[in-house]
Protein backbone atom coordinates (compact mmCIF):
# COMPACT_ATOMS: atom_id res chain seq x y z
CA UNK A 1 0.00 0.00 0.00
CA UNK A 2 2.60 2.55 1.13
CA UNK A 3 6.18 2.56 2.21
CA UNK A 4 7.91 4.95 4.50
CA UNK A 5 11.58 5.37 5.34
CA UNK A 6 12.57 7.75 8.08
CA UNK A 7 14.96 8.63 10.86
CA UNK A 8 14.24 7.32 14.35
CA UNK A 9 13.85 9.91 17.10
CA UNK A 10 14.34 7.93 20.26
CA UNK A 11 12.30 8.54 23.42
CA UNK A 12 11.95 6.57 26.65
CA UNK A 13 9.07 5.00 28.58
CA UNK A 14 6.03 6.83 29.99
CA UNK A 15 6.34 9.97 27.84
CA UNK A 16 3.22 11.84 28.90
CA UNK A 17 1.19 14.23 26.75
CA UNK A 18 2.29 17.23 28.84
CA UNK A 19 5.82 16.42 27.68
CA UNK A 20 4.69 16.14 24.05
CA UNK A 21 3.07 19.57 24.35
CA UNK A 22 2.64 21.50 27.60
CA UNK A 23 -0.87 22.47 28.76
CA UNK A 24 0.37 26.02 29.30
CA UNK A 25 1.30 26.26 25.59
CA UNK A 26 -2.10 25.23 24.33
CA UNK A 27 -3.83 27.83 26.45
CA UNK A 28 -2.48 30.47 24.08
CA UNK A 29 -3.36 28.76 20.79
CA UNK A 30 -4.61 25.46 19.37
CA UNK A 31 -2.79 26.07 16.08
CA UNK A 32 -0.53 23.05 15.74
CA UNK A 33 1.71 24.90 13.30
CA UNK A 34 2.59 27.33 16.10
CA UNK A 35 2.60 24.72 18.87
CA UNK A 36 5.01 22.47 16.97
CA UNK A 37 7.94 24.69 17.96
CA UNK A 38 7.39 23.46 21.54
CA UNK A 39 7.18 19.75 20.63
CA UNK A 40 8.68 17.63 23.45
CA UNK A 41 10.31 20.69 25.03
CA UNK A 42 10.11 19.15 28.51
CA UNK A 43 12.21 16.21 27.27
CA UNK A 44 14.63 18.34 25.24
CA UNK A 45 14.15 22.06 24.58
CA UNK A 46 16.15 21.70 21.34
CA UNK A 47 14.11 18.78 20.03
CA UNK A 48 11.62 20.67 17.87
CA UNK A 49 14.33 22.50 15.95
CA UNK A 50 15.98 19.21 14.96
CA UNK A 51 12.87 17.50 13.57
CA UNK A 52 12.89 16.79 9.84
CA UNK A 53 9.78 15.95 7.87
CA UNK A 54 9.43 12.19 7.73
CA UNK A 55 11.09 11.52 11.09
CA UNK A 56 9.61 8.69 13.13
CA UNK A 57 9.04 8.92 16.88
CA UNK A 58 10.24 5.78 18.62
CA UNK A 59 9.25 5.32 22.24
CA UNK A 60 9.22 2.69 24.93
CA UNK A 61 6.07 1.67 26.74
CA UNK A 62 3.00 3.74 27.70
CA UNK A 63 3.60 6.51 25.16
CA UNK A 64 1.15 9.40 25.47
CA UNK A 65 0.05 8.76 29.04
CA UNK A 66 -1.57 11.43 31.18
CA UNK A 67 -3.90 14.03 29.75
CA UNK A 68 -6.14 13.06 26.81
CA UNK A 69 -5.44 16.38 25.08
CA UNK A 70 -5.63 15.95 21.34
CA UNK A 71 -3.00 18.55 20.44
CA UNK A 72 -0.50 15.91 21.57
CA UNK A 73 -1.36 14.05 18.35
CA UNK A 74 -1.93 17.00 16.00
CA UNK A 75 1.34 18.71 16.97
CA UNK A 76 3.33 15.56 16.12
CA UNK A 77 1.72 15.45 12.68
CA UNK A 78 2.25 19.19 12.16
CA UNK A 79 5.95 18.72 12.87
CA UNK A 80 6.07 16.37 9.87
CA UNK A 81 6.16 13.11 11.86
CA UNK A 82 3.68 10.64 10.31
CA UNK A 83 4.37 7.53 12.43
CA UNK A 84 4.96 6.70 16.09
CA UNK A 85 6.45 3.34 17.09
CA UNK A 86 6.11 2.35 20.73
CA UNK A 87 6.21 -0.72 22.91
CA UNK A 88 2.72 0.31 24.01
CA UNK A 89 0.48 3.37 23.93
CA UNK A 90 -1.80 5.02 26.42
CA UNK A 91 -5.29 4.44 25.04
CA UNK A 92 -6.34 8.08 24.78
CA UNK A 93 -3.26 9.00 22.74
CA UNK A 94 -3.77 5.91 20.59
CA UNK A 95 -7.33 6.93 19.73
CA UNK A 96 -6.36 10.54 19.12
CA UNK A 97 -3.56 9.45 16.78
CA UNK A 98 -5.85 7.23 14.70
CA UNK A 99 -8.56 9.89 14.62
CA UNK A 100 -6.11 12.36 13.08
CA UNK A 101 -4.34 9.99 10.68
CA UNK A 102 -1.15 9.70 12.72
CA UNK A 103 -0.10 6.04 12.47
CA UNK A 104 0.60 4.43 15.88
CA UNK A 105 2.36 1.06 15.66
CA UNK A 106 2.85 -1.17 18.68
CA UNK A 107 6.08 -3.10 18.26
CA UNK A 108 9.31 -4.02 19.99
CA UNK A 109 11.35 -0.82 19.96
CA UNK A 110 14.04 -1.93 22.41
CA UNK A 111 16.83 -2.19 19.78
CA UNK A 112 16.07 1.05 17.96
CA UNK A 113 18.49 3.91 18.64
CA UNK A 114 18.36 7.63 17.94
CA UNK A 115 19.14 8.21 14.27
CA UNK A 116 18.53 4.67 13.04
CA UNK A 117 16.89 4.50 9.64
CA UNK A 118 13.57 2.69 9.87
CA UNK A 119 11.86 1.35 6.75
CA UNK A 120 8.16 0.51 6.95
CA UNK A 121 6.16 -1.43 4.44
CA UNK A 122 2.49 -0.85 5.12
CA UNK A 123 0.34 -3.43 3.37
CA UNK A 124 -3.24 -4.62 3.87
CA UNK A 125 -1.80 -7.89 5.16
CA UNK A 126 0.29 -6.16 7.81
CA UNK A 127 3.03 -3.69 8.51
CA UNK A 128 6.69 -4.70 8.40
CA UNK A 129 9.16 -2.58 10.34
CA UNK A 130 12.85 -2.92 9.43
CA UNK A 131 15.73 -1.33 11.30
CA UNK A 132 18.33 -0.83 8.56
CA UNK A 133 21.20 -0.59 11.07
CA UNK A 134 20.55 -3.89 12.81
CA UNK A 135 18.55 -5.71 10.18
CA UNK A 136 15.93 -6.27 12.86
CA UNK A 137 12.53 -6.94 11.33
CA UNK A 138 9.04 -7.27 12.80
CA UNK A 139 5.69 -7.71 11.12
CA UNK A 140 2.55 -6.53 12.86
CA UNK A 141 -0.99 -7.50 11.97
CA UNK A 142 -3.03 -4.70 10.38
CA UNK A 143 -5.25 -2.66 12.64
CA UNK A 144 -8.69 -4.22 12.28
CA UNK A 145 -12.23 -3.19 13.02
CA UNK A 146 -13.47 0.35 13.34
CA UNK A 147 -10.03 1.69 14.26
CA UNK A 148 -8.64 0.26 11.02
CA UNK A 149 -11.51 1.75 9.04
CA UNK A 150 -10.96 5.20 10.62
CA UNK A 151 -7.26 5.06 9.86
CA UNK A 152 -7.92 3.90 6.29
CA UNK A 153 -10.32 6.81 5.83
CA UNK A 154 -7.54 9.18 6.87
CA UNK A 155 -9.07 10.03 10.24
CA UNK A 156 -12.33 10.38 12.12
CA UNK A 157 -13.52 13.50 10.27
CA UNK A 158 -13.43 11.84 6.86
CA UNK A 159 -14.75 8.56 8.30
CA UNK A 160 -17.85 10.24 9.77
CA UNK A 161 -18.31 12.46 6.71
CA UNK A 162 -18.58 9.24 4.71
CA UNK A 163 -20.40 6.94 7.14
CA UNK A 164 -22.39 9.38 9.25
CA UNK A 165 -22.03 7.06 12.25
CA UNK A 166 -19.81 4.30 13.62
CA UNK A 167 -20.29 1.13 11.59
CA UNK A 168 -19.19 -2.12 13.20
CA UNK B 1 -22.06 -18.08 28.83
CA UNK B 2 -19.21 -16.82 30.96
CA UNK B 3 -19.93 -14.32 33.67
CA UNK B 4 -19.30 -10.64 33.01
CA UNK B 5 -17.39 -7.92 34.80
CA UNK B 6 -19.07 -4.59 35.54
CA UNK B 7 -17.40 -3.02 32.47
CA UNK B 8 -18.52 -5.89 30.24
CA UNK B 9 -22.07 -5.56 31.56
CA UNK B 10 -22.31 -1.79 31.08
CA UNK B 11 -20.75 -1.87 27.60
CA UNK B 12 -23.07 -4.78 26.68
CA UNK B 13 -26.14 -2.91 27.85
CA UNK B 14 -25.16 0.27 26.00
CA UNK B 15 -24.34 -1.59 22.77
CA UNK B 16 -27.43 -3.78 22.83
CA UNK B 17 -25.46 -6.99 22.73
CA UNK B 18 -23.43 -9.28 24.91
CA UNK B 19 -19.80 -8.28 24.98
CA UNK B 20 -16.69 -9.67 26.59
CA UNK B 21 -13.19 -8.27 26.93
CA UNK B 22 -11.55 -7.81 23.55
CA UNK B 23 -14.81 -7.28 21.65
CA UNK B 24 -15.29 -4.02 19.77
CA UNK B 25 -18.67 -2.40 20.43
CA UNK B 26 -20.54 0.74 19.40
CA UNK B 27 -22.31 2.17 22.43
CA UNK B 28 -24.95 4.78 23.15
CA UNK B 29 -23.30 7.28 25.48
CA UNK B 30 -25.33 8.49 28.46
CA UNK B 31 -23.30 11.56 29.37
CA UNK B 32 -20.74 13.54 27.37
CA UNK B 33 -18.50 16.00 29.24
CA UNK B 34 -16.40 18.69 27.60
CA UNK B 35 -14.20 21.41 29.09
CA UNK B 36 -12.84 24.76 27.99
CA UNK B 37 -9.56 22.94 27.32
CA UNK B 38 -11.09 20.28 25.05
CA UNK B 39 -14.41 21.57 23.70
CA UNK B 40 -12.96 24.32 21.47
CA UNK B 41 -11.04 21.73 19.43
CA UNK B 42 -14.09 19.43 19.51
CA UNK B 43 -16.24 22.18 18.03
CA UNK B 44 -13.77 22.40 15.15
CA UNK B 45 -13.94 18.63 14.54
CA UNK B 46 -17.76 18.69 14.85
CA UNK B 47 -18.03 21.31 12.15
CA UNK B 48 -15.54 19.58 9.85
CA UNK B 49 -17.52 16.34 10.29
CA UNK B 50 -20.45 18.24 8.82
CA UNK B 51 -22.27 18.50 12.13
CA UNK B 52 -25.30 20.79 12.12
CA UNK B 53 -27.02 19.52 15.25
CA UNK B 54 -26.02 17.75 18.44
CA UNK B 55 -27.61 14.30 18.55
CA UNK B 56 -29.01 14.72 22.07
CA UNK B 57 -28.02 18.00 23.71
CA UNK B 58 -29.56 16.90 27.02
CA UNK B 59 -26.72 14.39 27.38
CA UNK B 60 -23.95 16.91 26.77
CA UNK B 61 -22.41 19.24 29.37
CA UNK B 62 -19.55 21.71 29.13
CA UNK B 63 -17.62 23.05 32.13
CA UNK B 64 -15.36 26.10 31.95
CA UNK B 65 -12.84 24.77 34.46
CA UNK B 66 -9.27 24.84 33.12
CA UNK B 67 -9.11 28.58 32.51
CA UNK B 68 -10.94 29.81 35.59
CA UNK B 69 -10.70 32.72 35.46
CA UNK B 70 -9.39 33.33 31.94
CA UNK B 71 -6.03 35.06 32.15
CA UNK B 72 -5.59 35.98 28.49
CA UNK B 73 -7.46 37.02 25.40
CA UNK B 74 -6.99 33.52 23.99
CA UNK B 75 -8.58 31.74 26.95
CA UNK B 76 -11.44 34.24 27.07
CA UNK B 77 -11.89 33.51 23.38
CA UNK B 78 -12.15 29.75 24.06
CA UNK B 79 -14.86 30.45 26.64
CA UNK B 80 -16.85 32.61 24.25
CA UNK B 81 -16.54 29.99 21.52
CA UNK B 82 -17.84 27.27 23.87
CA UNK B 83 -20.70 29.48 25.10
CA UNK B 84 -21.76 30.34 21.54
CA UNK B 85 -21.77 26.69 20.43
CA UNK B 86 -23.66 25.66 23.56
CA UNK B 87 -26.29 28.34 23.06
CA UNK B 88 -26.80 27.40 19.42
CA UNK B 89 -27.17 23.69 20.19
CA UNK B 90 -28.90 23.83 23.57
CA UNK B 91 -25.98 22.38 25.54
CA UNK B 92 -25.72 23.16 29.25
CA UNK B 93 -22.67 25.15 30.32
CA UNK B 94 -21.27 25.22 33.83
CA UNK B 95 -19.72 28.64 33.98
CA UNK B 96 -16.33 29.88 35.11
CA UNK B 97 -16.12 29.30 38.87
CA UNK B 98 -18.72 26.51 39.05
CA UNK B 99 -16.04 23.85 39.17
CA UNK B 100 -14.32 20.91 37.51
CA UNK B 101 -16.37 18.95 34.96
CA UNK B 102 -16.33 15.51 36.60
CA UNK B 103 -16.74 16.99 40.10
CA UNK B 104 -19.85 18.87 38.97
CA UNK B 105 -21.16 15.81 37.13
CA UNK B 106 -20.89 13.70 40.27
CA UNK B 107 -22.08 16.16 42.90
CA UNK B 108 -25.09 17.31 40.88
CA UNK B 109 -26.20 13.74 40.23
CA UNK B 110 -25.62 13.84 36.47
CA UNK B 111 -23.71 10.55 36.83
CA UNK B 112 -25.85 7.62 37.92
CA UNK B 113 -25.01 3.96 38.53
CA UNK B 114 -24.79 1.89 35.35
CA UNK B 115 -24.14 4.85 33.07
CA UNK B 116 -21.61 5.13 30.26
CA UNK B 117 -19.85 8.48 30.61
CA UNK B 118 -17.22 9.93 28.29
CA UNK B 119 -15.37 13.13 28.96
CA UNK B 120 -12.69 14.97 27.06
CA UNK B 121 -10.57 15.07 30.18
CA UNK B 122 -8.54 12.07 31.33
CA UNK B 123 -9.78 12.41 34.90
CA UNK B 124 -13.33 11.57 33.82
CA UNK B 125 -12.49 8.15 35.35
CA UNK B 126 -13.31 9.83 38.68
CA UNK B 127 -17.00 9.19 37.94
CA UNK B 128 -16.37 5.44 38.37
CA UNK B 129 -17.02 5.97 42.08
CA UNK B 130 -20.71 6.15 41.13
CA UNK B 131 -20.58 2.60 39.68
CA UNK B 132 -20.52 4.05 36.16
CA UNK B 133 -18.17 3.20 33.29
CA UNK B 134 -16.49 6.57 32.79
CA UNK B 135 -13.50 7.19 30.57
CA UNK B 136 -11.46 10.02 29.10
CA UNK B 137 -11.30 10.73 25.37
CA UNK B 138 -9.88 13.40 23.10
CA UNK B 139 -11.65 16.22 21.34
CA UNK B 140 -12.39 14.31 18.11
CA UNK B 141 -14.13 11.52 20.02
CA UNK B 142 -16.01 14.17 21.99
CA UNK B 143 -17.16 15.64 18.68
CA UNK B 144 -18.21 12.22 17.38
CA UNK B 145 -20.18 11.50 20.55
CA UNK B 146 -21.97 14.86 20.23
CA UNK B 147 -22.71 14.24 16.55
CA UNK B 148 -23.82 10.60 16.68
CA UNK B 149 -24.71 9.99 20.33
CA UNK B 150 -22.37 7.01 20.15
CA UNK B 151 -18.75 5.99 20.46
CA UNK B 152 -16.83 2.79 19.73
CA UNK B 153 -14.92 0.92 22.42
CA UNK B 154 -12.77 -2.12 22.75
CA UNK B 155 -14.16 -3.82 25.84
CA UNK B 156 -11.35 -3.83 28.40
CA UNK B 157 -10.11 -6.61 30.58
CA UNK B 158 -10.53 -5.85 34.26
CA UNK B 159 -8.15 -5.87 37.20
CA UNK B 160 -10.03 -6.67 40.38
CA UNK B 161 -8.69 -4.52 43.22
CA UNK B 162 -9.51 -6.05 46.59
CA UNK B 163 -9.28 -3.62 49.51
CA UNK B 164 -8.44 -5.60 52.59
CA UNK B 165 -7.43 -4.95 56.17
CA UNK B 166 -7.73 -1.99 58.49
CA UNK B 167 -6.59 1.39 57.24
CA UNK B 168 -4.42 2.89 59.98
CA UNK B 169 -5.43 6.25 61.47
CA UNK B 170 -3.56 8.97 59.62
CA UNK B 171 -3.61 7.09 56.30
CA UNK B 172 -5.77 9.00 53.86
CA UNK B 173 -7.43 7.83 50.65
CA UNK B 174 -4.71 9.70 48.74
CA UNK B 175 -2.04 7.53 50.37
CA UNK B 176 -3.92 4.40 49.31
CA UNK B 177 -4.38 5.75 45.78
CA UNK B 178 -0.71 6.71 45.37
CA UNK B 179 0.34 3.31 46.67
CA UNK B 180 -1.97 1.62 44.18
CA UNK B 181 -0.53 3.65 41.28
CA UNK B 182 2.97 2.77 42.44
CA UNK B 183 2.11 -0.93 42.72
CA UNK B 184 0.52 -1.05 39.27
CA UNK B 185 3.13 1.20 37.63
CA UNK B 186 2.54 4.05 35.20
CA UNK B 187 1.23 1.73 32.50
CA UNK B 188 0.20 -1.16 34.72
CA UNK B 189 -3.50 -0.80 33.96
CA UNK B 190 -3.07 0.24 30.31
CA UNK B 191 -6.14 -0.69 28.19
CA UNK B 192 -7.73 -2.16 31.32
CA UNK B 193 -10.46 -1.26 33.75
CA UNK B 194 -10.24 -1.50 37.51
CA UNK B 195 -13.01 -2.80 39.75
CA UNK B 196 -12.83 -1.78 43.41
CA UNK B 197 -14.23 -4.19 45.96
CA UNK B 198 -13.17 -6.15 49.04
CA UNK B 199 -13.97 -6.42 52.73
CA UNK B 200 -12.56 -2.94 53.46
CA UNK B 201 -14.39 -1.18 50.60
CA UNK B 202 -17.15 -0.20 53.02
CA UNK B 203 -14.58 1.82 54.99
CA UNK B 204 -14.05 4.09 51.99
CA UNK B 205 -16.41 7.05 51.98
CA UNK B 206 -17.85 8.25 48.70
CA UNK B 207 -15.25 11.04 48.58
CA UNK B 208 -12.48 8.50 49.27
CA UNK B 209 -13.73 6.51 46.27
CA UNK B 210 -13.51 9.54 44.02
CA UNK B 211 -9.82 9.86 44.97
CA UNK B 212 -9.02 6.23 44.11
CA UNK B 213 -10.93 6.31 40.82
CA UNK B 214 -9.33 9.65 39.92
CA UNK B 215 -5.76 8.45 40.36
CA UNK B 216 -6.40 5.15 38.55
CA UNK B 217 -5.72 6.89 35.24
CA UNK B 218 -2.15 7.55 36.41
CA UNK B 219 -1.70 3.78 36.08
CA UNK B 220 -3.33 3.97 32.64
CA UNK B 221 -6.75 2.61 33.65
CA UNK B 222 -9.52 3.09 31.11
CA UNK B 223 -12.16 3.09 33.85
CA UNK B 224 -12.17 2.58 37.61
CA UNK B 225 -15.55 1.30 38.76
CA UNK B 226 -16.66 0.65 42.32
CA UNK B 227 -18.97 -2.20 43.23
CA UNK B 228 -22.40 -1.03 44.40
CA UNK B 229 -23.01 -1.05 48.15
CA UNK B 230 -24.50 0.95 51.01
CA UNK B 231 -22.09 3.86 50.42
CA UNK B 232 -23.31 4.15 46.84
CA UNK B 233 -26.92 3.82 48.02
CA UNK B 234 -26.39 6.75 50.38
CA UNK B 235 -24.90 8.85 47.57
CA UNK B 236 -27.83 8.27 45.19
CA UNK B 237 -30.47 8.51 47.93
CA UNK B 238 -30.68 12.24 47.36
CA UNK B 239 -31.27 11.95 43.61
CA UNK B 240 -34.72 13.25 42.79
CA UNK B 241 -35.96 11.36 39.77
CA UNK B 242 -33.59 8.62 38.65
CA UNK B 243 -31.25 6.70 40.91
CA UNK B 244 -29.79 4.66 38.06
CA UNK B 245 -29.33 0.91 37.87
CA UNK B 246 -26.43 -0.39 39.96
CA UNK B 247 -24.34 -3.05 38.24
CA UNK B 248 -22.57 -5.90 40.01
CA UNK B 249 -20.22 -8.36 38.33
CA UNK B 250 -21.45 -11.90 37.69
CA UNK B 251 -20.17 -14.80 39.70
CA UNK B 252 -17.63 -16.35 37.34
CA UNK B 253 -16.65 -13.07 35.68
CA UNK B 254 -13.14 -13.32 34.29
CA UNK B 255 -10.46 -10.93 35.51
CA UNK B 256 -7.04 -10.19 34.06
CA UNK B 257 -5.68 -10.32 37.57
CA UNK B 258 -6.58 -9.73 41.17
CA UNK B 259 -4.64 -7.23 43.23
CA UNK B 260 -5.08 -7.36 47.01
CA UNK B 261 -4.32 -4.05 48.70
CA UNK B 262 -3.27 -4.57 52.30
CA UNK B 263 -4.42 -1.32 53.86
CA UNK B 264 -2.73 -2.00 57.19
CA UNK B 265 0.66 -1.69 55.47
CA UNK B 266 -0.02 1.77 54.01
CA UNK B 267 1.00 4.96 55.78
CA UNK B 268 1.49 8.53 54.60
CA UNK B 269 3.23 8.55 51.22
CA UNK B 270 4.69 11.06 48.78
CA UNK B 271 5.06 10.91 45.00
CA UNK B 272 8.46 12.41 44.21
CA UNK B 273 9.19 14.41 41.05
CA UNK B 274 8.44 13.85 38.20
CA UNK B 275 5.95 10.95 38.07
CA UNK B 276 2.86 10.03 40.11
CA UNK B 277 4.04 6.43 40.42
CA UNK B 278 7.37 7.52 41.94
CA UNK B 279 6.00 6.88 45.41
CA UNK B 280 7.82 6.43 48.72
CA UNK B 281 6.71 6.32 52.36
CA UNK B 282 6.98 9.82 53.80
CA UNK B 283 9.58 8.67 56.34
CA UNK B 284 11.94 7.84 53.47
CA UNK B 285 11.68 11.24 51.78
CA UNK B 286 14.96 13.17 52.20
CA UNK B 287 14.69 16.46 54.04
CA UNK B 288 12.96 18.66 51.48
CA UNK B 289 12.05 22.34 51.82
CA UNK B 290 8.60 23.27 50.49
CA UNK B 291 7.82 26.73 49.11
CA UNK B 292 4.25 26.31 47.91
CA UNK B 293 1.44 24.08 49.15
CA UNK B 294 -1.52 23.51 46.84
CA UNK B 295 -4.82 22.22 48.26
CA UNK B 296 -7.19 21.61 45.39
CA UNK B 297 -8.05 19.73 42.15
CA UNK B 298 -10.32 16.82 41.28
CA UNK B 299 -8.15 14.63 43.51
CA UNK B 300 -7.85 16.72 46.66
CA UNK B 301 -10.21 19.68 46.41
CA UNK B 302 -13.32 18.38 48.16
CA UNK B 303 -14.83 19.24 51.55
CA UNK B 304 -13.37 16.20 53.32
CA UNK B 305 -9.90 17.10 51.99
CA UNK B 306 -10.04 20.60 53.46
CA UNK B 307 -11.33 19.27 56.77
CA UNK B 308 -8.41 16.81 56.83
CA UNK B 309 -5.95 19.63 56.12
CA UNK B 310 -7.53 22.07 58.57
CA UNK B 311 -7.40 19.54 61.41
CA UNK B 312 -3.63 19.22 60.95
CA UNK B 313 -3.17 22.98 60.61
CA UNK B 314 -5.17 23.71 63.78
CA UNK B 315 -3.50 20.95 65.76
CA UNK B 316 -0.14 22.47 64.83
CA UNK B 317 -1.14 25.99 65.88
CA UNK B 318 -2.20 27.36 62.52
CA UNK B 319 0.95 29.38 61.90
CA UNK B 320 2.23 28.91 58.35
CA UNK B 321 6.00 28.55 58.01
CA UNK B 322 7.77 31.67 56.78
CA UNK B 323 8.05 31.73 53.02
CA UNK B 324 5.38 29.10 52.36
CA UNK B 325 2.54 30.08 50.07
CA UNK B 326 -0.65 28.10 50.78
CA UNK B 327 -3.02 28.04 47.79
CA UNK B 328 -6.61 26.82 48.19
CA UNK B 329 -8.75 26.09 45.11
CA UNK B 330 -12.02 24.25 45.83
CA UNK B 331 -13.02 21.71 43.18
CA UNK B 332 -16.45 23.32 42.76
CA UNK B 333 -18.67 26.16 43.87
CA UNK B 334 -20.67 23.64 45.93
CA UNK B 335 -17.49 22.66 47.80
CA UNK B 336 -16.71 26.36 48.25
CA UNK B 337 -20.24 27.01 49.56
CA UNK B 338 -19.99 24.24 52.15
CA UNK B 339 -16.53 25.37 53.27
CA UNK B 340 -17.78 28.93 53.61
CA UNK B 341 -20.81 27.79 55.59
CA UNK B 342 -18.84 25.69 58.07
CA UNK B 343 -16.14 28.30 58.61
CA UNK B 344 -13.28 26.39 56.99
CA UNK B 345 -12.55 29.01 54.35
CA UNK B 346 -12.32 31.90 56.77
CA UNK B 347 -10.03 29.91 59.04
CA UNK B 348 -7.72 29.11 56.12
CA UNK B 349 -7.81 32.72 54.97
CA UNK B 350 -6.88 33.98 58.45
CA UNK B 351 -3.88 31.67 58.40
CA UNK B 352 -2.78 33.42 55.25
CA UNK B 353 -4.00 31.07 52.53
CA UNK B 354 -4.57 32.41 49.03
CA UNK B 355 -8.10 31.30 48.18
CA UNK B 356 -8.90 31.17 44.49
CA UNK B 357 -11.95 30.61 42.33
CA UNK B 358 -13.10 26.95 42.06
CA UNK B 359 -11.76 25.02 39.07
CA UNK B 360 -8.60 23.21 38.01
CA UNK B 361 -6.51 26.05 39.43
CA UNK B 362 -2.75 25.67 39.48
CA UNK B 363 -2.78 21.92 38.66
CA UNK B 364 -1.71 22.16 35.02
CA UNK B 365 -0.37 25.66 34.68
CA UNK B 366 -3.48 26.92 32.93
CA UNK B 367 -4.75 29.25 35.65
CA UNK B 368 -3.99 30.32 39.17
CA UNK B 369 -0.60 30.49 40.80
CA UNK B 370 2.46 29.45 38.75
CA UNK B 371 5.40 28.33 40.91
CA UNK B 372 8.61 30.33 40.67
CA UNK B 373 11.97 29.09 39.42
CA UNK B 374 13.41 26.25 41.46
CA UNK B 375 10.46 26.11 43.84
CA UNK B 376 9.34 22.89 45.51
CA UNK B 377 5.58 22.40 45.57
CA UNK B 378 3.65 19.92 47.70
CA UNK B 379 0.24 19.34 46.17
CA UNK B 380 -2.96 17.32 46.63
CA UNK B 381 -3.19 16.97 42.82
CA UNK B 382 -2.69 13.89 40.68
CA UNK B 383 0.18 14.76 38.32
CA UNK B 384 3.69 15.99 39.04
CA UNK B 385 5.22 15.82 35.59
CA UNK B 386 8.03 18.27 34.97
CA UNK B 387 6.57 21.66 33.97
CA UNK B 388 3.05 20.44 34.77
CA UNK B 389 2.27 23.55 36.82
CA UNK B 390 3.77 25.87 34.23
CA UNK B 391 7.42 26.07 35.28
CA UNK B 392 9.91 23.42 34.17
CA UNK B 393 12.36 24.33 36.95
CA UNK B 394 9.85 23.71 39.75
CA UNK B 395 9.67 20.30 41.44
CA UNK B 396 6.23 18.94 42.31
CA UNK B 397 5.60 16.45 45.10
CA UNK B 398 2.18 14.83 45.60
CA UNK B 399 0.68 13.86 48.95
CA UNK B 400 -2.48 13.77 51.06
CA UNK B 401 -4.20 16.92 52.32
CA UNK B 402 -2.87 16.11 55.82
CA UNK B 403 0.74 15.86 54.62
CA UNK B 404 0.33 19.07 52.61
CA UNK B 405 -0.98 20.84 55.69
CA UNK B 406 1.92 19.55 57.80
CA UNK B 407 4.38 20.95 55.25
CA UNK B 408 2.62 24.31 55.31
CA UNK B 409 3.35 24.46 59.05
CA UNK B 410 6.97 23.37 58.92
CA UNK B 411 8.10 24.47 55.45
CA UNK B 412 9.43 20.96 54.84
CA UNK B 413 7.97 17.61 53.90
CA UNK B 414 6.72 16.37 57.26
CA UNK B 415 4.91 13.27 58.46
CA UNK B 416 1.40 14.56 59.30
CA UNK B 417 1.16 12.10 62.18
CA UNK B 418 3.97 13.90 64.01
CA UNK B 419 3.85 17.62 63.20
CA UNK B 420 6.58 19.78 64.57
Amino acid sequence: MTNHRGRARRLGDDVNTDYIIASRRKKETLDENILKQYLLEAVDPAFAATVRAGDILVAGTNFGCGSAMEVAATVVLAAGIPIVLAGSFARSFYRNAINNGLLPIECDTSDIREGDTIALSIEPSGTTIVNERTGGRETRAPLGGIAGDILAAGGLVSYLQREGRFVR
Amino acid sequence: MTGQTISEKILSAKSGGSALAGDVVVCDVDLVLGTDASAPMAIGYFERMGGTRVHDASRVVFALDHYAPPSSAATKGFHDQVRAFAKKHGVRVFEVGEGISHQIAVERGLVRPGMLVVGADSHTVTCGAVNAFATGVGSSDLAAAMLTGQLWFRVPQTIRVVLDGARPPGTSAKDVALTLVSTLGAGGAEYRALEFTGPAARDFSFDDRLVLSNLAVEAGAKAAVWHPDAVLDAHVAGFVSDRGEPVSPDVGARYARELVVDLASIGPTVALPHAPNNVVPIARVPDTPIHMVFLGTCTGGRVADYHEALAVLERGGGQLAAGVQLVVTPASSEVERQLAADGTLVKLARMGATITMPGCGACCGTSGVIPGDGMNVLSTANRNFKARMGNATASIYLASPAACAAAALTGRITDPRSPA
